[in-house]
């Protein structure tokens, strides 16, 4: 599948990526051509074939829905960008 | 000192022959004095070894010492350690101090293991050449003008340039075993679950194990053996006894069975590395080895299938990674979304984009079936392929990567052909197998590595596979003479 200028805006979209104008034709044939080299894939007939999500062969463990961590908001806070009275900042969302 | 590898300075300590601080401080030295030329580092953290080491020494005094107690590691900078910069090698995390430290990292200071530092990598371990870190590309130690390999290449070439004894990896697609090879140094990549994840910064979750990087093979024993285990943590690390690694390098391989497959040995594979491999299978043959000829037949859609998962589950991974807890925020941003396109297009660099760009489309509404399931079931057809195999195998040998390594700058530009350095270490991870890749020659003054495959958790055979031919050729002793 060859993808376009617009696809690659609106895939840019979703992934939340400021693509400059001027990136956008080279990105569009570097994602064509990837897409090209994983469409191999569809030389072989699947149907049937279970998909494979994980390597191992095991059931997802639980835990009983206990807290487990202490609260450590004010260290977590020393790394974040904007902060204040220990809510992280934000441009306004709504007006 | 820094000739010696793990088991002979653990040996030195036990013996009173020097201290860790002495140790430690030779090791520091010499990353001073020759990491410059290499970029092996990220961040060097002399002050705290120090500390370590005298700890590590005191705990010696006391009769506490273990095997690793007092002998100085690095860690790929992909491991989270509590107030350390935490990089792994992008922009978009140059200023995270990590809050707390990956299970790895605990189960070495519990060791008394010495941080000398964190290695550079390829971004987000995304990279088969080291150069698409933040930091810059790492050089080979071998040759100045080649990669090291990725994306754990500043493990690898520090560990190949004698600036530690050993350090942590993690392999994806290939990222412990390839730069291993390219370097001339042993990686083992263990079975999906083996060693935890927990604070190991997520690229494809499905595909990620951390792994040790040594010299020798009786060295990644010692690191595996701490690394290894089970971890609450991690829901995918798997509650099973480690083995003894250490203790289980010496047996013979007399009727060990040993399968080639054909499609590694066919078009693509470089004639010079072809013949290295073939002369190390002939070594094999004489420890009494058997060989047969296997077929791995779908071999051929291990990097098309890995191109759509990887992508999927790292564009998944690094969503979080958005300007307003932690790592890079752009300037004065206009509203909340300017805010997270903006910041994270400045952060990520270009084959991260790509990335995550794949990924995305590969799970965008309509395109679901096409990419994500179709790779799901043709990693399982690849799975199947393994498993058959070693119906018949005890052990899976091969090379390692197609070619030595090339030169720094040589396929930066073309992504497709950097993803084929990876055609033959792709499908174990996508099978979750263990693999490990050590040296076996040479082309020209290039390293050339062996892949051995084995098994689900038989860290322990592939250890002795390769401990054993250890012990009668000497690839691994060799060091690279502007650093030896």
């Amino acid at each position: 599948m060859s993808l376009g200028i617009a696809e690659v805006a609106k895939i840019a979209h979703l992934a939340r990526l400021a693509i400059r104008k001027e990136d956008a034709p080279a990105y569009a044939h570097n994602l064509s051509a990837i897409l090209e080299l994983v469409e191999q894939m569809n030389a072989v007939d699947t149907t049937g074939v279970t998909p494979m999500a994980h390597p191992l062969d095991m059931a997802q463990r639980l835990r009983m829905d206990v807290v487990s961590e202490a609260n450590q908001r004010e260290l977590f806070q020393a790394i974040a960008p904007r902060v204040e009275a220990g809510l992280y900042l934000v441009p306004k969302v709504i007006e | 000192m820094h000739k010696k590898t793990i088991a002979q300075l653990s040996a030195g300590l036990a013996a009173g022959e020097f201290s860790s601080e002495a140790l430690t401080r030779a090791f520091l030295e010499r990353v001073e004095r020759f990491n410059p030329q290499l970029n092996a580092f990220i961040t060097l953290t002399a002050e705290s070894a120090l500390i370590q080491a005298r700890a590590a020494d005191e705990r010696r005094r006391q009769g506490a010492a273990g095997p690793l107690t007092g002998v100085p590691i690095v860690h790929k900078d992909i491991f989270c350690t509590q107030g350390v910069r935490t990089s792994c090698g992008s922009r978009i995390l140059d200023r995270f101090i990590a809050p707390y430290n990956a299970t790895v990292v605990e189960k070495f200071n519990a060791a008394g293991a010495v941080m000398l530092g964190k290695t550079n990598m390829d971004e987000f371990a995304m990279g088969s050449s080291n150069e698409t870190s933040f930091y810059g590309p790492v050089r080979n130690p071998w040759d100045l003008d080649a990669v090291p390999g990725g994306s754990s290449g500043g493990s690898a070439a520090a560990v190949a340039a004698r600036l530690t004894p050993g350090a942590t990896g993690t392999d994806t697609g290939g990222s412990i075993r390839q730069p291993a090879a390219l370097c001339g140094i042993t990686g083992i990549k263990p079975t999906y679950g083996r060693v935890s994840r927990w604070g190991m910064i997520a690229y494809a979750s499905s595909l990620d194990q951390g792994g040790p990087m040594a010299r020798t093979a009786e060295d990644c024993a010692l690191l595996l053996a701490a690394m290894a285990g089970f971890d609450p943590r991690d829901s995918t690390c798997v509650d099973r006894p480690v083995p003894d690694y250490a203790a289980l390098l010496d047996q013979p391989l007399t009727g060990l069975k040993v399968g080639l497959p054909k499609e590694y040995f066919g078009e693509g594979l470089d004639s010079a590395v072809a013949q290295v491999v073939e002369e190390a299978i002939a070594e094999y043959r004489r420890l009494g080895a058997e060989i047969v000829e296997i077929s791995l037949p779908n071999s051929h859609l291990a990097i098309p299938a890995y191109y759509v998962v990887a992508p999927a589950e790292c564009s998944s991974n690094l969503a979080r990674i958005d300007g307003v807890r932690y790592g890079h925020r752009c300037e004065n941003p206009k509203d909340l979304q300017d805010l997270y396109t903006r910041s994270r297009a400045e952060g990520f660099g270009a084959e991260v984009q790509r990335r995550i760009l794949v990924g995305t489309f590969a799970l965008s509404a309509g395109y679901y079936d096409a990419y994500y399931l179709k790779a799901q079931q043709i990693r399982r057809l690849i799975s199947d392929d393994f498993r058959r195999a070693f119906d018949q195998v005890d052990v899976i040998m091969g090379p390692t990567s197609p070619t030595v390594a090339f030169n720094l700058g040589e396929k930066v530009d073309d992504p497709i052909t950097m993803y084929l350095s990876d055609i033959y270490t792709i499908a174990v991870n996508l099978a979750g197998l263990p693999g490990l890749s050590l040296p076996v020659g040479f082309v020209g003054q290039r390293p050339v590595g062996l892949q051995l495959i084995g098994n689900y958790f038989a860290e322990d055979r592939l250890l002795n596979v390769a401990h054993r031919y250890q012990q009668v050729t000497d690839w691994h002793s060799r060091a690279p003479a502007a650093f030896a």
